[in-house]
């Protein structure tokens, strides 16, 4: 039973090949790059979405910090459609692995710092120290706001992952718990099928949801920092 | 004296008891694999996805042809946990 509840996550392997490159490449065929002005309905309502998503995620920001815009849109665009494609049956969602959230979350959030450090040295310093706080509390809350800065990228990197798998596995369990009821007493079976249906309403949202936020909190480290 | 000139045949139009015939006549350079597989996006893509009036079916047929191949990578391990001993 052990086994069988995380199989779903142990890297698909195939013919004793690992294939997790393919699955993660998998998603950019579904966005075809427009070649015209006007172009098929697919790219239509891509380009329609990923501007009104852009618009949404870039307009607190500076010029400098719209620099990034193409990093952040990407990356949005990226967790939401590997999360939407985790959704379909057996299939294999590469963000349930810790070590490829960490690897996204870590370099863009080294990238925020390192931008706040180089151009504002001072206002990235003194975000250290929120307003007003008491003269003798300052050395503790200072130590106490560098922790919470270096725990940022591990709070990103694992609340992506905890949220989906946790998500994939409840999934999982009430799928076998209404399968094994059918047989025992189906009025049960009913209402953990319903319950299964608005789990799978919800997951649908928390994969959109999970990337919104992901993004959102880098643009949000960004917006300290230029 | 009428010379052939063989003409590059596409796989849809091969028939099967010519197929290793076709392999070996394939390029398989790097940059020839690479382009044989834009060949074939390109292919999918203006005959299901590109098109006037394109509905979801060219997408779905991708995501329906990604379930059957996550399902034949996993086969091993559901094997464990079908209903019927013999099926």
């Amino acid at each position: 039973m052990n086994e069988n509840l995380f199989a779903p996550f142990m890297t698909p392997v195939m013919l004793g090949i690992p294939i997790t490159t393919l699955i993660i490449i998998l998603p950019s065929i579904l966005f075809p790059t427009p070649n015209r002005l006007v172009n098929n309905r697919t790219i239509s309502i891509q380009q329609w979405l990923t501007k009104l998503t852009s618009k949404q995620l870039m307009n607190v920001h500076n010029p400098k910090g719209q620099t990034w815009s193409l990093m952040l849109t990407s990356l949005f665009l990226f967790i939401a459609s590997t999360n939407l494609l985790g959704m379909l049956p057996h299939s294999f969602t590469p963000t349930t692995q810790l070590s490829m959230n960490v690897g996204m979350a870590i370099p863009l959030w080294a990238g925020t710092v390192a931008t706040g450090l180089r151009n504002k040295t001072k206002m990235s310093l003194a975000h250290l120290l929120p307003q007003g706080t008491p003269t003798f509390l300052i050395p503790m809350l200072v130590i106490i706001e560098t922790i919470s800065l270096f725990i940022q990228p591990m709070a990103l990197a694992v609340r992506l992952t905890a949220n989906i798998t946790a998500g994939h596995l409840l999934m999982h369990l009430i799928g076998e718990t209404t399968l094994v009821l059918t047989s025992i007493s189906p009025f049960t079976a009913l209402i953990t099928f319903i319950i299964l249906t608005l789990l799978t309403i919800l997951e649908f949202a928390v994969a959109l949801i999970q990337a919104y936020v992901f993004t959102l909190l880098v643009s949000l480290y960004l917006h300290d920092n230029t | 004296m009428v010379l052939v000139v063989p003409v590059e045949k596409k796989l849809m139009d091969v028939k099967i008891k010519d197929l290793p015939n076709w392999i070996l006549t394939q390029d398989f350079t790097p940059k020839g694999t690479i382009r044989a597989f834009q060949r074939g996006y390109y292919q999918y893509d203006n005959k299901y996805v590109n098109t006037n009036k394109g509905s979801t079916l060219g997408v779905s047929m991708v995501l329906a042809a990604d379930v059957l191949f996550n399902y034949c990578v996993s086969y091993k391990e559901l094997k464990h946990e079908q209903l019927r001993k013999n099926h």
